[in-house]
């Protein structure tokens, strides 16, 4: 192969190491947004649907005010925003903090619909089996539930693996920064652009595809 | 008929906002006895059975299992709502087959039966699992124990359903409606089913629109009316010696779709 300064591939290869790297921070920061958004989301899911009223109302606020915001607002709000308070935190958690409560509020929702749709029939028999709250929750609402979360939550992680591209602003150089610092060096504006795309839809790609067989896992859950 | 009261309620009352649904129930039911509430939609049938199981609460009187009050117990002459802890376990103490079988989907036949044994009454999955085989095996659907429920029909689903209930060992087992969402030809096998059950000796009530069923396999009969009840005694009684004009008239629209009932 004719590996010459100049062309895509020698040029490619070149920043194979600094491209990785913004495509390890792109994966990673995407994994702990969609852990974190996921636990949260799920409490906050279950304090939406069945919590105290006060408690009810405040998860409402949250979830009203997340889903209302820009993301990029939240994120500089979590780096420059919290530094005014003397809280200073690192641009990536900073990061991750911002997505990750964004698509708590996501994910939270979500969980409220699915729970309420599925047939009051369900809590019923659990509650005439003598299964408790949490039991009746755990054992019969949650797995229906989740059944009914997957598409919709497929597409929450879809959208913060999106949204890292954000985080570039704060000066995390996940891939898209990583692309630009490349193409800062050697102006192959396109090229790489180009490749930036075709990784992003690979990874969404590879998320999609695991959602799809996580629903083919649950499709025995019918009426 | 000298068996204990099992089941005893007294003047509930339970109202909808301001629609008053039960307007003070009397009722015994004793050990091994079936009792039947029969009666047009809209008189309190199904909303007297969902209070006994505290799917609805009812709002006055007391409704008493083995002598123990459901649901709320009386402190200094006030109503007390019981902790979700006891209710729960004054649940368990009761079945309940429901008019839409609500067999939960995500588990098999088997698993539905189970999920009770384990984790309400704590036994282990061994054993769970063969008190599961014995009542699939009791409704006839051994075979099918590794089913989902969307695998099953109607009928089979609703046998599941029974077997779920009775499977916990309940004192007192609640039907409602339970063959009202079934296609005609599947009502016989979830009747015959009941039938076994009232041999075997398990205390049952039921609310049915099955009025041959419910004159061959009750020791009581009770008419409910406007949130009342109007009749009650032996089947032979209630059918054939209809006191009130309303029992009468319902009894004439039953004539019509089962024939001669008494």
């Amino acid at each position: 192969m004719d590996l010459q300064p100049g062309t895509f591939a020698f040029e490619a290869w070149t920043a194979r190491y600094a491209l990785w790297r913004g495509l390890w921070a792109t994966i990673t920061t995407s994994s702990f947004s969609i852990v974190f958004a996921t636990l949260a989301g799920l409490i906050f899911g279950v304090a939406l649907t069945y919590g105290w009223w006060p408690l009810r109302l405040l998860v409402r606020l949250y979830v009203d005010f997340m889903r209302g915001m820009p993301v990029l607002v939240l994120i500089l709000f979590t780096y420059y925003g919290l530094a005014l308070f003397q809280v200073n935190v690192a641009p990536y958690w900073a990061g991750v903090f911002a997505l990750a409560g964004f698509a708590t509020a996501h994910v939270a929702e979500n969980l409220r619909g699915a729970v309420q749709s599925v047939p009051a029939g369900q809590m019923e028999a659990a509650k005439a089996i003598g299964l408790s709250f949490p039991k009746r929750l755990w054992y019969v609402i949650v797995p229906q539930a989740i059944r009914r979360m997957l598409p919709p939550w497929v597409n929450t992680c879809l959208e913060i693996v999106k949204g890292t591209t954000l985080l570039s602003v704060i000066g995390v150089v996940e891939l898209l920064l990583a692309t630009q610092q490349v193409i800062a060096r050697n102006y192959m504006v396109i090229d790489f652009y180009l490749l930036a795309c075709g990784i992003y839809l690979v990874v969404n790609f590879c998320i999609a595809q695991i959602g799809a067989a996580l629903e083919r896992r649950f499709s025995y859950i019918r009426y | 008929m000298g068996e204990e009261v099992l089941l005893r309620a007294r003047g509930v009352r339970k109202s909808f906002g301001n629609v008053e649904v039960l307007k003070g129930i009397d009722l015994d039911v004793r050990q091994g006895q079936v009792v039947s509430l029969i009666g047009a939609s809209g008189s309190g049938k199904t909303t007297f059975l969902r209070c006994v199981n505290l799917l609805e609460e009812h709002d006055g009187g007391e409704i008493l299992l083995d002598g123990d009050p459901i649901g709320y117990r009386m402190e200094g002459g006030k109503r007390r709502r019981l902790s979700e802890a006891k209710v729960s376990a004054q649940r368990a103490r009761i079945g309940m087959v429901f008019q839409q079988f609500n067999l939960f989907p995500h588990l098999t036949a088997e698993g539905n039966i189970m999920l009770g044994l384990t984790k309400v009454l704590g036994k282990g999955a061994a054993e769970a699992r063969d008190i599961a085989g014995h009542w699939l095996e009791r409704v006839g659907l051994a075979e099918r124990r590794g089913y989902y429920p969307y695998q099953l029909s109607g009928g089979q689903q609703q046998r599941v359903a029974i077997a779920r209930a009775v499977a916990m060992q309940p004192r007192l087992l609640l039907f409602d409606e339970v063959t009202s969402a079934l296609d005609p030809e599947l009502v016989a096998e979830v009747l015959g089913v009941m039938q076994k059950l009232a041999e075997s000796g398990m205390t049952m009530l039921l609310v049915s629109h099955e009025m041959l069923f419910v004159r061959d396999v009750s020791d009581r009969v009770v008419f409910l009316d406007g949130g009342q009840v109007a009749q009650a005694g032996p089947p032979k009684e209630v059918f054939g010696n209809p006191e009130s004009e309303r029992l009468r008239s319902f009894l004439g629209r039953m004539h019509g779709i089962f024939g001669q009932i008494a």
